[in-house]
């Protein structure tokens, strides 16, 4: 197969590309530039901007003897991934980029580029695994490893997106492996730092970062009763289950400390309240997708196990698609779930859909 | 099979270069001693300034070896507004939009950091400096302006400059151009030319990459961006490379030895490749067209393409070309100067460079249409598709 490399310059994607061509396949290495102005060089950390990362993918794919360009995507990142991310925060969601960066640009207009350009498939150095069941149909699974499984954040890729997907690490059983790996190949990226901030910001605050693209005006905290308990200065960059940054002067009444609950953009206000009140039993969403094949009769509830952050627990839950929305009932409940994360199906290791959360509900006021 | 028509960006070192600088390697003396090892290089050195000196038409002492064009330009620009801001200010530096990046970027540096301010002369609807509008600037800001500086050849899309109607309309004031595009490709002359300095680069015409020369006015005492031993008239300290200054003296010979034959060869084939190419892809537009340009080299844009597909399109199929200039990360933005030109952001982003030079053949013409017009189909449908989603 002729094949297209995603290498951001860590050691995943070198380790992953260098699998690829070991494998047969005609491979070509590509950095993905989502920036416009590329930060300079930044030690120790790794994001998908930097000079650096270009010039250390670029070093891998001479390595791996392969050829190696940089394809200019800020535009599309901007719109997709970027705008969006701040739009949600905006509208008082959670947004998740790296999700809405799969679904549009690596396996979005990269892949489709690459198809264009007569390649089969794009591969990437996420841990987690594409099969086939007998009839055909493209599956994807957790990887080997469930500490660095990353099958959450490509759960949003259809079926014709997994056809075209190679994810060489996912049956590798620990990273320590992949950077040995790395290593014995001459990598010079085997000891580079994993990242876990967003890319694009790279000082890792977000709620900072986005001051510079969202007035920010002061408003009230409320409890859920509606008493004011203090100010905040702009309700975008808060997010559900938030303890930390309140800064509300007057201890609750039971001593215990207190959660944002709920962001309300239109009032300004920011609702807090006990951590009890985080708990949700319910996710419901109509951004929703399958990953492969459907359910066989998905309006009829089915068994399922939920995960609502990257690297997070699963819950058994019951799901199916109610006039449109695709409804998630938990049998445990979450806590500080916000509208905005994106929630994905599993049925064993095999990802079966996902759903961008729209609306929670909260198991302490459910049978109110 | 492998075709090279990038030579705009760096062409073959040619035979006399290398020989020239072998033969120098082979020698031992720093051109700064006393004794007779010193003596001997140094002889060297300043065969090389004879032979570039009578290569460029200029007073021997005009010649300082640099590393290239970007730290002549460096000194050129930097030196002279420092110099010419010494008795009074003079913070107008005068340009146009479609230099080099290692001309643009040392102005902004200054305007930045030292209180400059770039006027920027407007061009001509075929992208040729607008003359008047120049003449304008300079009855306008006159004493108040440090510097004039205009690229002799573009290096994209290959426009030549009328540097002598400029350096006539600058009278007092001190023209530098950026000539690492003409030197070699055109008959120029520094003494005729009017110019206070001149950068020219020696990979651009045959000498290795990592040595050029600013030829300076012995008229003009720029500041020095460097300190040191004062070698070069003082405006580049640091022992000097007598090897490179041989191999790029051999080169500008060289270079001059077939300069009529190898513009009117390669004028044929870009002739007969921007023929061609408009007859397998007849949407194409040849920027530049309507000015004088240099024989050499092509700029086509080509609609309902992304040049960065299309360059790995090419270099898939063997073939060697360019487009604008990468940032340094290797992104590829939409040509500044076809943007400065006037064209749109989608066309700045969907041109070709295609440059031929003195190891090109004929055959080279036919590979390169070939080669576009396979890379055409499917770079378009890659474009189609970014477009739709």
């Amino acid at each position: 197969m002729r094949v297209l490399a995603a290498m951001s310059g860590g050691v995943d994607s070198a380790v992953a590309a260098a699998r690829a061509v070991e494998a047969g396949h005609e491979v070509v290495g590509v950095h993905l530039a989502l920036s416009r102005m590329p930060g300079t060089l930044r030690t120790g950390s790794r994001g998908c901007c930097t000079i650096e990362d270009s010039m250390d993918a670029q070093r891998a794919a001479t390595k791996l003897g392969i050829p190696y360009y940089v394809w200019d995507f800020s535009e599309r990142f901007k719109i997709d991934v970027v705008d969006d991310f701040v739009a949600e925060y905006q509208a008082g969601r959670t947004p998740n980029p790296c999700m809405r960066c799969n679904e549009r640009i690596k396996f979005a207009a990269l892949l489709e580029r690459g198809l264009a350009l007569g390649f089969d498939a794009v591969c990437t150095g996420h841990y987690a695994s594409v099969s086939k069941d007998d009839a055909g149909n493209f599956e994807l699974h957790r990887s080997l490893e469930m500490a660095k499984d990353q099958s959450y954040v490509l759960g949003v890729l259809t079926q014709e997106q997994l056809a075209h997907s190679m994810f060489p690490l996912g049956a590798t059983a620990s990273k320590d492996l992949v950077r040995a790996e790395a290593d014995a190949r001459g990598l010079s990226v085997a000891n580079k730092p994993d990242s876990y901030d967003i890319c694009f910001i790279p000082e890792g605050d977000t709620r900072e970062w986005l001051r510079d693209f969202v007035p920010s005006d002061a408003g009230k905290i409320v409890d859920q009763e509606g008493n004011e308990l203090g100010e905040h200065d702009g309700h975008v960059g808060f997010t559900i289950g938030q303890r930390k940054g309140l800064r509300i002067g007057r201890p609750a009444k039971d001593g215990k400390p207190r959660y944002v609950l709920e962001i309300r953009p239109k009032t300004n206000e920011v609702v807090v309240g006990p951590e009890a009140a985080l708990q949700i039993d319910q996710l419901a969403g109509s951004r929703y997708s399958w990953c492969g094949k459907a359910p066989e009769n998905a309006n009829e509830f089915f068994d399922c196990q939920v995960q609502v952050r990257a690297h997070g627990d699963t819950v058994p839950a019951t799901a199916a698609l109610v006039d449109g929305e695709l409804v998630i009932n938990l049998l445990e409940p979450f806590y500080g779930v916000a509208p905005g994360q994106t929630a994905v199906l599993y049925v064993g290791t095999r990802v079966l859909g996902q759903t961008t959360i729209d609306r929670t509900r909260s198991a302490v006021n459910a049978g109110v | 099979m492998k075709v090279f028509l990038d030579h705009a960006s760096t062409t073959p070192v040619r035979k006399p270069s290398l020989d020239a600088l072998v033969a120098a390697l082979a020698e031992i003396g720093n051109p700064q001693s006393v004794h007779t090892h010193g003596q001997q290089t140094r002889a060297h050195l300043e065969d090389a300034r004879d032979e570039l000196a009578l290569a460029v038409d200029c007073n021997r002492s005009e010649v300082i070896f640099t590393s290239g064009g970007t730290e002549s330009n460096n000194q050129a620009i930097k030196g002279i507004f420092w110099a010419r801001n010494q008795d009074r200010k003079r913070p107008i530096v005068v340009s146009s939009a479609i230099e080099h990046h290692a001309l643009i970027d040392p102005i902004e540096w200054l305007v930045k950091h030292e209180g400059a301010e770039l006027v920027l002369v407007k061009l001509l609807a075929n992208g040729e400096i607008d003359l008047a509008d120049l003449e304008s600037i300079i009855t306008k800001h006159g004493d108040d302006i440090a510097l004039i500086s205009l690229m002799w050849v573009n290096n994209e899309v290959g426009i030549i400059t009328d540097i002598k109607k400029v350096t006539e309309l600058a009278r007092s004031i001190p023209v530098h151009s950026d000539a690492v595009q003409a030197f070699g490709n055109l008959a120029l002359s520094f003494r005729d030319s009017g110019l206070s300095a001149m950068s020219i680069s020696g990979h651009k015409f045959g000498a290795p990459i990592g040595v050029g020369a600013l030829i300076v006015s012995r008229n003009l005492k720029p500041e020095s961006l460097l300190h040191g031993g004062g070698q070069e008239r003082g405006l580049r300290s640091g022992t000097m490379s007598y090897p490179l200054a041989k191999a790029l003296s051999a080169a500008a010979s060289a270079a001059l030895a077939d300069l009529s034959a190898r513009q009117s060869a390669l004028k044929v084939l870009r002739d007969d490749f921007e023929q061609k190419l408009s007859e397998v892809i007849p949407d194409i537009k040849i920027t530049a067209s309507g000015a004088p340009r240099v024989e050499h080299s092509s700029n086509v844009i080509i609609p309902g393409t992304k040049s960065d597909s299309m360059l790995f399109l090419l270099d898939e199929q063997g073939l060697s070309v360019s487009a604008g200039s990468a940032c340094q990360a290797g992104v590829l933005g939409p040509s500044h100067v076809l943007m400065g030109m006037g064209y749109s952001e989608q066309d700045a982003t969907a041109c070709l460079r295609v440059s031929f030079g003195h190891s090109s053949k004929p055959e080279d013409v036919d590979f390169a249409v070939r080669a576009i017009q396979a890379g055409y189909a499917k770079a378009i449908k890659a474009q189609a598709v970014a477009g739709r989603t």
